[in-house]
């Protein structure tokens, strides 16, 4: 294995050198990784230019991360630019599954195989619960259910026996929607972090400094849209919101 | 729209910024990167992460960015780079902060190094994400960053930093 450190010296690099900085981020399938931590275990050169990597990782890190972020009008000039692109629908495959990949993307292998054998276990034991489950109430019969119709809201009194007939609240026809104007010291951040909570988009942007946000993607009865503006109103980032059609 | 922007303008924002060394430019280079994504939400297969995504368009458009420029003043900036760190090595020395010299070094590499660096340790891309992103075969990601390390060595050198590597 010495050998090996010599060649890196003198001539072209070896492979498992050349592998040495994805083992230090830990992007490595395992058979590499495997074969890295053996090279680096007998070789010593090997492991003393894996310690130069690991500084060269964490000030490459440090530099990136004193770099600071874009100021709030860039936000602002992009969704500017997007109001006057025609209308468009992305697609819902990609709002969906862009989130479920990047959520896996942001694991690190080794996070993710640790996270993978918690889910393997979770399954098994799920499993080892429905068998248990369902051997106690093998002597049950086989039964089928049907509901019509008209039948749900009595289901429901059945099941909560003092529970009063619901009465029928007056809905909005669409969800509601408000204009807002964020706080001049609001960072995109906490403007995003925002619209996450309250599950709300901007349907319409800076006419006037004011975005027209609309919350979720049902309807809300006449006080639930009352309750959610005054809390919106209460954010320390919203310097002003009202209800819009 | 907005949760993508929330997860990934910063690190877009970082990305073009090393390669385009301008902050406003960098700037507008996002708005650009992320109206692309708008307009070619439909186009993306799923394939690959999107963040993989997002850097590959952000350097295409740095890319266009820079050759935009003329290519001397590129070089002045360059060598400027350079010039800075290997002017510099008292002060390094004396501070004895071999991170802030590493860091210091890191800016001085050419743009092909600084983006394969910043591509494997910052934003922690594979080998074959990198080459996606880049561009060029997996083999060349490997000898590329092999070498900026050791450009990055060598201007550490100069700099009076010895890591006993190479």
């Amino acid at each position: 294995m010495m050998a090996l450190s010599k060649r890196m010296l003198e001539q072209e690099p070896s492979e498992i050198e050349l592998l040495l900085p994805w083992h230090a981020t830990g992007t490595l399938s395992a058979r590499d990784a495997r074969r890295v931590e053996e090279a680096l275990a007998r070789d010593p050169e090997l492991a003393k230019q894996y310690a130069v990597i690991r500084e060269e990782y964490a000030a490459t890190v440090h530099l990136n991360e004193s770099l600071g972020a874009p100021p709030p009008r860039a936000m602002l000039k992009l969704f500017a630019a997007i109001d006057a692109e025609p209308e468009r629908k992305p697609s819902a495959w990609f709002t969906a599954s862009s989130r479920i990949s990047d959520f896996f993307a942001s694991l690190s292998p080794r996070t993710l195989a640790w996270s993978a054998g918690v889910a393997v276990l979770a399954l098994l034991l799920q499993a080892g619960a429905i068998a248990v489950i369902v051997a106690k109430n093998q002597p049950a019969t086989y039964q089928t259910a049907s509901l019509s119709a008209n039948e749900p809201e009595q289901m429901t009194r059945a099941l909560v026996p003092n529970a009063a007939p619901r009465a029928r609240v007056p809905e909005a026809a669409t969800p509601p929607r408000a204009l807002v104007r964020f706080a001049p010291e609001a960072r995109i951040a906490d403007v995003t972090a925002l619209l996450d909570l309250y599950r709300a988009s901007i349907v319409d942007g800076a006419k006037g400094g004011m975005f027209r946000l609309q919350f979720g993607d049902r309807t809300m009865t006449k006080d639930e849209a009352a309750a959610l503006l005054a809390r919106l109103q209460k954010e320390k980032i919203v310097s002003l919101a009202v209800a819009a059609p | 729209m907005q949760v993508l922007y929330g997860r990934h303008h910063v690190r877009v924002f970082r990305f073009g910024l090393r390669l385009v060394r301008d902050e406003q430019v960098a700037e507008d280079l996002i708005s650009e990167v992320f109206l692309d994504v708008w307009r070619q939400a439909g186009k993306f297969e799923g394939r690959s992460a999107v963040s993989t995504w997002l850097l590959a368009i952000t350097r295409f458009k740095a890319l266009s960015v820079l050759r935009r420029r003329k290519d001397a003043e590129l070089e002045d900036e360059a060598a400027n780079a350079i010039e800075d760190t290997a002017d510099d090595p008292e002060v390094a020395t004396q501070k004895k902060d071999k991170g802030e010299a590493l860091r210091k070094c890191l800016t001085g590499l050419s743009q092909d190094h600084r983006e394969i660096v910043d591509l494997v340790y910052y934003h922690e891309k594979s080998v074959e994400e990198v080459a996606e992103i880049v561009g060029i075969p997996e083999n060349t990601v490997k000898t590329r960053l092999f070498y900026a390390r050791k450009k990055l060595a060598e201007l550490l050198k100069a700099a009076g930093v010895e890591r006993g590597w190479p």
